[in-house]
C-alpha cells in the first residue's frame, strides 16, 4: 500500500511545475497546458483523499472537474485560434491591448 | 375697547420685519412712493398697537402681560423659549422705539428722496426696527441678545449705507467690531447665568437671585462686571465710546434713529432690566456710576471743540448716555429711563434739525461754514432751539426734569462718591449747554460764512449726503420732514412735564409708573431723608450752570467771535488733544489693533496660515503623489505579473493556515 503523503507529495510537485511553467512561459499553449497540469494536480489529491476515506464523492468531483476542464480547453483554444488569427502571434507579452 | 390679546405681541416685532422682507426683496423693482408707503406703514402699525397695548394696560391695571412659552432650545433640562413679555419698562421703550421711529421714517421719506439706494434704505431701517423691538420686547436674555446682535448688524448697514465710501465702510467694519467686544462680555455673562441659575428667562433669574441674595455676592459681581461691558459697547460708554462718533458718516436720519434715540440706549435698558442683580452688586453699580460719569464729562469736553455738526451731536449723545448710566449707577433706574426718553425726544429733534441744516446747505456739514441761517430756515431753526434749550436743561424743557432728576439721585444717593459724580455731573452740564449754544450760534447767528450759489455745489467726499445734484441754494426743507421735527420739538417741549418732582409741585407720575419694575431699587433711596429743599438749590444750581454756559456760548460766538479763536490759541495744548479727542483712537491703535494686525499678520498668516494649514495640506498632497509613484509600479498591466502576485498570495495564505496556528499557540 502506498502511503497517502506519496500521493499528495506528487500532485505538489506536478502544482508547482504547473505554476512555475504558467509564471514562466509565454506561449499561450504552453500556459495553457500549464492550467491542465494544475487542474490535475488537484485532481490528484481528490482521488487519493477519496481513496483515503473510502468516500466516493471525492471521486465524483474528478469527473465534473475534467468535464469543467474539457470544456474550458474547448473555449480556450477557440480564443487561442481567434487571437492567432489576428494577431499572428502565441506570446502572451504581445497581447497586452488592455494595458496602459 | 377689548383688551389686547398677548398672541397680537408678536405682531410689534413682525410687521417690521414683513416691511423689511417686501423692500428688501421687491423694493428695487417698487416707485420710491410703495417703498416708502410700506415702510411707513410697518411702523405706523406696530404704533398703533402699543398705543393699544398702553390703554390695556392702563384699563385693566396690568402689570405684566406674556406670550406663551414656545421651547426654542431644549437640551436635558435647559431650555430657552421664545417668549415676549412686556411690562412697564417695556412700555416706555415701545413706545419710544415705535413714535420716534415712525417720526423718523417720515423725515426719511423726505431726506431720502433723492438718494440711490431708497429701497435699501428703508429695508435696512424697517430691519432695524424689528431688532429694536425684539430686543425690548424678549423675556429672556438669548432673544434679547438676538434683538442685541440683529440692531448692531442693521447699524453696520445703515452706517456704510454709502459703502462707495471708504470712511463709511470703515465707519461701519469699526462699529461692528468694538461692539463685538461688547457683545463678548454679553455671552461670557450669559455663560455665567447659565451655570449658575440654568435658565436665561428674565423671571427666574431675578426670582432667583432675590432669593437667595448673599448667597452669589462675588458670582454676581462677576455677571453684572460682565454686563456693563456688553453695555458699554452697546452704549458708547468708555472704554468702548470711539465707534459712535464716527457712526456719524450714516444718513442723518440713521444718527437720530439708531445713534441718538433708540440703539444706543439698549445697554441703558439691559441695566435698568437686570437691575436685580445690580442691586445685589454695589461695586459693580460703583463700576457703572463712575464709567457714566467720566464718559459724560470725557465727551463733553470734546464736544466742545469739534466743527461737524453731527460730530459735535455725536458726542453729545455719548455724554448724554453717560448721564444715563451714571443715573443706573446710583440705582436711579427710572430717572435713567426718564432721562432715556426724554433725550430720544430732543436729540432725535436735533439729528434731525442737523439733518435738516445740512439738507438746506447741500451736504455742508462744518459749521465754520455756516452761520446766519436764522431767517432762511425759519422753521428748523425754532425746532432746533427747542432741542437746544431741552438738553442744555432749561425749564420747563424736558431735559431739565430729566438731568436735574440724575443729579439729584447722584447727590443724595448712598454712594461715597455721590457728591463727586453730582460735581462731575453739573460740570457736564454746563460743558453741555456751552457746546450746544456754540452750535446754536455758529449754524443760525452771525455772519453768513458759505458762498450762496455754491452752496449747493461744495459737496465734499468727506461728507455724506449727496443732495448736490437737486440744491438750489439755501432752501427750507420740505414738510415731510418738518413735520416731524415739529412735533419732536413738542415733545422735547413737554415730555419732561411726566415726570415733574415733587420738589417742583409735580407728581412725578413717570416714577410711579416704573414702579412695579424698580419697586426693588427705590428702597435704598428711601432711607435718605427726603429733603425739598436740597432738591430745589440743586435744581436751581443746574439751571445757574445751563444759563452760565449760555453766557459764555454768547460771549464767545455771537459778540466777541475772535475771543475763541484766541483762548484756544492760548491753550493750544488742550485744545490740540480736545480736537484730537485725546488721541484715543490713535492709542487704541497701538496698543491694541497694532499688535492684533502684527500677531494677523506674522503669526496667524505666516506661521499658522501659510506654514501649518497651507503646509499641512501641501505635505499632505506630496506624500500621496509619492505612495501612488511607488504603489502604481504593481498595476504593470503584465499578465503573468499578476498571476506571480496571485501565487504569492496564495502561498503566504497557506502558510498562514498552516504555521499561524502554531505561532499563536507559541505565544
Amino acid at each position: 500500500m502506498v502511503p497517502i503523503s506519496y500521493y499528495l507529495v506528487l500532485a505538489a510537485i506536478l502544482f508547482s511545475i504547473g505554476v512555475g511553467s504558467f509564471l514562466i512561459k509565454r506561449n499561450v499553449i504552453t500556459i495553457f497546458m500549464s492550467i491542465e497540469l494544475m487542474l490535475n494536480a488537484v485532481n490528484l489529491t481528490f482521488v487519493a483523499f477519496a481513496h483515503m476515506w473510502g468516500n466516493l464523492s471525492g471521486q465524483i468531483f474528478v469527473f465534473f472537474v475534467m468535464v469543467v476542464a474539457a470544456a474550458e480547453a474547448a473555449v480556450g483554444l477557440a480564443i487561442i485560434i481567434s487571437i492567432f488569427r489576428t494577431r499572428e502571434t502565441l506570446s502572451v507579452d504581445q497581447v497586452n491591448l488592455l494595458k496602459l | 375697547m377689548t383688551p389686547m390679546s398677548p398672541h397680537l405681541l408678536w405682531l410689534i416685532p413682525l410687521l417690521p420685519f414683513a416691511g423689511f422682507l417686501a423692500n428688501g426683496l421687491l423694493g428695487r423693482k417698487l416707485p420710491r412712493s410703495a417703498v416708502s408707503g410700506i415702510a411707513l406703514l410697518c411702523t405706523a402699525l406696530p404704533l398703533a398697537l402699543v398705543a393699544w397695548l398702553v390703554a390695556t394696560f392702563h384699563a385693566e391695571h396690568l402689570l405684566s402681560l406674556m406670550t406663551g412659552h414656545h421651547a426654542w432650545i431644549e437640551i436635558s433640562g435647559f431650555q430657552v423659549p421664545y417668549s415676549l413679555a412686556v411690562d412697564h419698562l417695556t412700555l416706555v421703550m415701545l413706545t419710544v422705539v415705535t413714535g420716534v421711529g415712525f417720526l423718523i421714517h417720515v423725515y426719511s421719506a423726505g431726506y431720502m428722496a433723492h438718494e440711490e439706494g431708497y429701497w435699501r434704505f428703508f429695508a435696512y431701517l424697517n430691519l432695524f426696527m424689528f431688532f429694536m423691538l425684539t430686543l425690548v420686547l424678549a423675556a429672556n436674555f438669548l432673544l434679547l441678545f438676538v434683538g442685541w446682535e440683529g440692531v448692531g448688524l442693521a447699524s453696520y448697514l445703515l452706517i456704510g449705507f454709502y459703502f462707495t465710501k471708504d470712511a463709511a465702510a470703515n465707519a461701519g467694519k469699526k462699529a461692528f467690531i468694538v461692539n463685538r467686544i461688547g457683545d463678548f462680555g454679553f455671552l461670557l455673562a450669559m455663560f455665567l447665568l447659565i451655570s449658575h441659575f440654568g435658565s436665561l428667562s428674565f423671571a427666574s433669574v431675578f426670582a432667583q437671585v432675590s432669593m437667595h441674595p448673599a448667597l452669589q455676592g462675588g458670582f454676581l459681581t462677576a455677571i453684572a462686571l460682565f454686563l456693563v461691558l456688553g453695555a458699554t459697547g452697546k452704549s458708547a460708554q468708555i472704554p468702548l465710546y470711539i465707534w459712535l462718533p464716527d457712526a456719524m458718516e450714516g444718513p442723518t436720519p440713521v444718527s437720530a434713529l439708531i445713534h441718538a434715540a433708540t440703539m444706543v440706549t439698549a445697554g441703558i435698558y439691559m441695566v435698568a432690566r437686570c437691575h436685580v442683580i445690580f442691586d445685589q452688586s454695589p461695586f459693580a453699580l460703583g463700576v457703572v456710576a463712575i464709567i457714566g460719569a467720566a464718559t459724560a464729562i470725557f465727551a463733553a469736553s470734546i464736544g466742545i471743540v469739534q466743527t461737524d455738526i453731527k460730530r459735535v451731536l455725536a458726542y453729545s449723545t455719548v455724554s448724554q448716555l453717560g448721564y444715563m448710566f451714571l443715573a443706573c449707577g446710583v440705582a436711579a433706574y427710572s430717572a435713567a429711563i426718564f432721562h432715556l426718553v426724554t433725550h430720544a425726544f430732543f436729540k432725535a429733534l436735533l439729528f434731525l434739525a442737523a439733518g435738516s441744516v445740512i439738507h438746506a446747505l447741500g451736504g455742508e456739514q462744518d459749521m465754520r461754514r455756516m452761520g446766519g441761517l436764522r431767517h432762511r430756515i425759519p422753521v428748523t431753526f425754532w425746532t432746533m432751539t427747542a432741542g437746544v434749550f431741552a438738553i442744555a436743561g432749561f425749564p420747563p424743557l424736558s431735559g431739565f426734569f430729566s438731568k436735574d432728576e440724575i443729579l439729584y439721585q447722584a447727590f443724595a444717593s448712598p454712594n461715597p462718591l455721590g457728591k463727586l459724580l453730582w460735581a462731575v455731573g453739573l460740570l457736564t452740564a454746563l460743558m453741555t449747554s456751552f457746546y450746544m449754544f456754540r452750535l446754536w450760534y455758529l449754524t443760525f447767528f452771525g455772519a453768513q460764512r458759505f458762498e450762496e450759489h455754491a452752496a449747493g455745489h461744495t459737496h465734499e467726499a468727506g461728507h455724506d449726503d449727496a443732495h448736490a445734484a437737486h440744491s438750489h441754494g439755501v432752501h427750507e426743507s420740505p414738510w415731510s420732514m418738518l413735520a416731524p421735527l415739529v412735533i419732536l420739538a413738542l415733545l422735547a417741549i413737554a415730555g419732561g412735564w411726566i415726570g415733574i418732582p415733587k420738589a417742583l409741585g409735580g407728581s412725578n407720575h413717570f416714577e410711579h409708573f416704573l414702579d412695579p419694575v424698580f419697586a426693588r431699587a427705590a428702597e435704598p433711596l428711601s432711607t435718605v431723608p427726603v429733603s425739598y429743599t436740597l432738591e430745589r438749590i440743586l435744581a436751581c444750581i443746574s439751571v445757574l450752570a445751563a444759563v452760565l454756559g449760555l453766557f459764555l456760548a454768547d460771549y464767545f460766538y455771537r459778540r466777541r467771535p475772535d475771543a475763541a479763536a484766541k483762548l484756544s490759541r492760548s491753550f493750544s495744548g488742550l485744545h490740540t488733544t480736545l480736537l484730537h479727542k485725546y488721541w484715543v483712537d490713535e492709542i487704541y491703535a497701538k496698543i491694541i489693533v497694532m499688535p492684533l494686525m502684527m500677531l494677523s499678520r506674522y503669526v496667524l498668516f505666516y506661521v499658522v496660515d501659510k506654514g501649518v494649514v497651507e503646509g499641512s495640506a501641501a505635505t499632505a498632497a506630496a506624500g500621496t503623489r509619492g505612495l501612488g509613484s511607488v504603489l502604481r509600479r504593481m498595476q504593470s498591466g503584465n499578465i503573468r505579473s499578476y498571476a506571480g502576485w496571485l501565487a504569492v498570495g496564495a502561498a503566504l495564505l497557506l502558510a498562514v493556515t498552516i504555521f499561524g496556528r502554531a505561532i499563536l499557540v507559541r505565544f
